[in-house]
């Protein structure tokens, strides 16, 4: 079974990826990767404290895994059906089900033990998403959306991914659009309001100084720290993770910043509102100077041991650029009379 | 960034894809292109493998030595931490803890043995019988 209308795309972020295309495949003609991160308000910043991931910061810069995609949809009045399962044959059941119906599915999946992955790209990262399209001979049909063409999946692969353990553990997670009813323009137009309203709620207005354009300042604090604390050694692991977190694939460059400033260049499509591309403007700065701090880091990290405190103090001065331009930005955002 | 300026480095991602990225086009607008790879990005990857290595090298040694269990070492190997081990087992964090003692590792039963072996994907006998050679 492999459903012929289901056209691949491939997209830098995987939900938005996901997001995208199964709204195109249900008549959805407009959505695009950016609009799906906008409307979703993909964009965020938060650096937890005390908790280490892989050894390193946590540090995110988008938000909550399965929000854009609800969000996206709860906009444009798409109902979205979800369903995790415990036992192992039923959620497989399920999947094919859904996949002889012609149904293209969406399913998080763990990537450690992602065939088509490279072992050097597997780590226990369990929130990545893809699209199964159908099966063919004990193989499923795999849109993945971070990649150029189209790949297949074992049956047993799948269910060692789509039961991976640990944080984040997917639990045979399935979604998909349900019920797509009557998009109007005035519809997507409010949706990218809401999109950027609650962005800059977020990135500005969140309490206590860990997130949004607070949390950049708080981790440019911490690099200050880090050498002294942590030994030159594993103060360049830290940063070396920052950097993966940042610029890894699924991010568009620049810690989503290019893909939020695309973004906000569609939208002006939507509401013609000049200002829409001076902000835009802004986080493509933002995004460049993102880029610039890993390039820093890159040095720290590179020469491993021979860095110095003035290194850090370097990576950690871009970074409070980089929240003094995104505040404003946000500001702007925020006052900006949209439709 | 502007699409002329998109790095087209070397990286581990050649034998699956190449990345989609978003740039600027010659008149300013947002475009997307295909990257093979960043080597800043690249290095970050290395120096976290190389620590793995480390990790993994330090944990033989103490298998060796005798202050670890075998557990602790195929944990590093299968690049998990305590967390991540814990969702395969169902184990909580101190047990795992515990259960890193060597002491404490010999007394264990074939069947909590088991769980570990396959959360490691390996058999009993390989897990028992490692020692940090």
């Amino acid at each position: 079974m492999k459903n012929e209308a289901f056209e691949h795309m491939q997209s830098a972020h995987c939900e938005n990826g996901v997001a995208a295309s199964l709204l195109r495949y249900h008549g959805l003609d407009f959505m695009t990767e950016p609009l799906a991160f906008g409307m979703g308000s993909g964009i965020f910043y938060l650096h937890i404290p005390f908790l280490t991931i892989s050894n390193g910061p946590a540090i995110t810069y988008r938000s909550m895994p399965g929000w854009i995609f609800s969000r996206t949809c709860k906009s444009l009045g798409v109902k979205v059906h979800r369903q995790k399962f415990r036992d192992e044959m039923k959620a497989q059941k399920y999947l094919d089900d859904k996949i002889m119906e012609g149904v293209p599915v969406g399913c998080q999946v763990g990537v450690f033990n992602l065939p088509y992955f490279p072992p050097e790209y597997r780590f226990h990262f369990n929130a990545h998403n893809l699209i199964v399209y159908g099966k063919e001979n004990g193989h499923y049909l795999i849109s993945d959306p971070v990649m150029e063409t189209v790949t297949t999946i074992s049956e047993e692969d799948m269910l060692k991914v789509r039961f991976a353990k640990g944080p984040l553990a997917p639990h045979g997670h399935v979604y998909f659009p349900e019920k797509v009813g009557i998009v109007t323009e005035d519809m997507v137009k409010k949706g990218i309001i809401k999109g950027i309203k609650r962005s800059a709620r977020e990135m500005l207005h969140i309490p206590g100084n860990i997130g949004g354009v607070a949390g950049i300042k708080y981790t440019s604090k911490q690099i200050r720290k880090w050498r002294d604390k942590l030994g030159p050694r594993k103060a360049g692991l830290y940063l070396g993770q920052v950097v993966r977190m940042q610029e890894e694939i699924g991010t568009g460059g620049g810690g989503f910043r290019f893909l939020y400033a695309a973004f906000l260049e569609q939208a002006h499509a939507y509401l013609p509102n000049d200002e829409l591309l001076n902000i835009s403007q802004d986080f493509t700065k933002a995004g460049d100077l993102w880029r610039a701090s890993a390039i820093q880091m890159g040095r720290i990290y590179k020469g491993r041991v021979d860095n110095e405190q003035k290194d850090f103090e370097i990576c950690a001065d871009i970074l409070v650029e980089i929240s003094d331009i995104e505040k404003q930005a946000f500001q702007k955002l925020k006052k900006l009379k949209l439709g | 960034m502007k699409k002329e300026e998109l790095p087209q480095d070397k990286s581990a991602l050649a034998s699956m894809t190449r990345e989609l990225m978003y740039v600027k086009d010659k008149e300013g607008k947002y475009t997307t292109d295909l990257s093979t790879g960043w080597e800043v990005k690249k290095d970050a990857l290395d120096n976290a493998w190389d620590d793995i290595r480390e990790r993994v090298e330090e944990a033989r040694l103490a298998v060796k030595n005798g202050e670890k269990s075998p557990i602790c070492y195929f944990m590093e190997l299968r690049i998990m931490d305590v967390i991540v081990l814990s969702g395969y087992t169902g184990f909580w964090g101190f047990t795992i803890k515990r259960h890193m003692k060597p002491s404490v590792f010999k007394s264990l039963s074939e069947k909590k043995l088991d769980i570990y072996a396959q959360a490691f994907n390996i058999s009993i006998d390989e897990l028992k019988n490692f020692k940090g050679e």
